[in-house]
């Protein structure tokens, strides 16, 4: 429980997804100050902190889990959060980010990175994660205890489970749709 | 033939109909929803879905309303608990058996199949997602099959069966892999028995079948020209 008065640590993540959740979130409008009103955001695509810290009450995760970097992340997340939400179709079902599971990732490499290129052609193999097989839901590899769905979520379903854990409520989600 | 009434109970309530109705259509004249994807006004019922599912008490199995007869004196309930969970468990496993990605797809917003996840409250699938490989065909000039997105309600291929009267549709296969097929399992512009005349598109529920050029969430299913015509038809014959 989180005592009146007191901010509660809100977080935000941003894994295989078009961020276009997060631009969700910021379609909250002035609901954002009642927001800013009871949560720090102390971590989020928005703000500069690199580690994700520990003891953070609500995490909103974007995007689906699409390579070791994206698992790893979500490990932490989960760790280290005492409420994680899939925010958005890519975290609920995988969405567009899964698109690609019917294919090796080989061959949508060579196709994209080697047919594909005009110039340097070659897969890139320093400096980025090692996509994983498929890209699959949040739920898959860790306990998810809200879902949102949506593509993007409506900021009124958003608003309204934010309240709702800002409130020390179990969030009552609004009716919702995927897509 | 003047019809027999009979009383029948729906959720407690007393409600008079006629023999030969489905439970199905006795709730909905009584202004009760009972949730159904391959039902379609004006196509016989196969009771595919098995989403209409009811409990016609004593601890029996459940009875697809879109198949069963009203008899007199059944008490029906249309909605309980245990309704509500197999209902979401059929919509999960039509969610994860095809690839259904509402976002991309042509059908977004007019979906039947997406309307009534929303409606029952699926706002996650507890089953791990398939992602099968499935073909488009987009071999005719007017219309595309995804098999992505079909959920074999066998709506499209009962209203060429029963309303158009050529039978281009049918399925092959079974269980899992069940697919829709176009005559003798060949692409749909080759298919010979086909009038082109779109009342399969107007009828699948989902994205499944659509006309081509539609981007995604424009196109509309026009369903009810299509019971229109069959109602028309059946009132001829």
């Amino acid at each position: 429980m989180i005592a009146a008065g007191e901010k509660i640590k809100l977080a935000t993540v941003w894994l295989d997804g078009c961020s276009g959740c997060h631009m969700s979130i910021l379609d909250l409008d002035e609901g954002i100050l009642s927001v800013a009103e009871r949560a720090d955001l102390v971590y989020s695509p928005l703000v500069d902190t690199v580690e994700f810290p520990e003891g953070v009450d609500v995490a909103l995760v974007e995007g689906a889990v699409s390579s070791l970097e994206d698992a790893s992340k979500l490990q932490s997340v989960r760790a280290r959060s005492r409420v994680l939400v899939a925010l958005g179709d890519c975290a609920v079902t995988g969405n567009v980010p899964a698109m690609r599971n019917r294919l090796p990732v080989k061959q949508i490499m060579q196709r994209l990175y080697i047919e594909g290129a005009d110039v340097n052609p070659g897969v890139p193999a320093s400096g980025v994660p090692p996509l994983l097989a498929q890209a699959r839901p949040l739920h898959e590899f860790v306990k998810v205890d809200f879902y949102l769905p949506g593509c993007p979520p409506d900021p009124k379903a958003i608003l309204s489970v934010l309240t709702d854990v800002l409130a020390g409520r179990a969030p009552k989600l609004p009716a919702v749709k995927f897509g | 033939m003047p019809q027999k009434r009979i009383s029948i109970r729906i959720d407690g309530e007393l409600v008079s109909t006629v023999e030969g109705k489905t439970i199905l259509e006795a709730a909905r004249d009584a202004g009760r929803r009972i949730p159904s994807l391959c039902h379609m006004d004006g196509l016989t019922d196969v009771g595919a879905c098995r989403l209409c599912l009811v409990d016609l008490g004593g601890g029996g199995r459940l009875a697809p309303a879109c198949t069963t007869p009203v008899q007199e004196g059944q008490a029906v309930i249309t909605n309980s608990p245990r309704l509500l969970a197999y209902r979401r468990v059929i919509l999960e496993l039509l969610l994860t058996e095809r690839n259904h990605i509402c976002s991309v797809c042509v059908a977004n917003g007019n979906c039947e199949l997406q309307a009534l996840a929303s409606a029952l409250g699926v706002t996650s699938v507890r089953f791990p997602y398939r992602y099968p490989n499935l073909p488009l065909d987009l071999s005719r000039d007017r219309f595309v099959l995804d098999q992505n997105r079909c959920i074999l309600c066998t709506r499209c291929v009962r209203v060429c069966a029963d309303v158009e009267g050529a039978h281009v549709w049918d399925v092959k296969g079974r269980g899992i892999y069940s697919r829709l097929i176009s005559d003798l399992d060949q692409p749909w512009a080759s298919a010979a028995s086909c009038t082109d005349c779109g009342k399969c598109v107007q009828s699948c529920p989902t994205g499944a079948l659509a006309e081509k050029g539609k981007a995604v969430e424009e196109m509309v299913k026009q369903t009810w020209q299509v019971t229109n015509a069959a109602e028309r038809k059946r009132a001829v014959l």
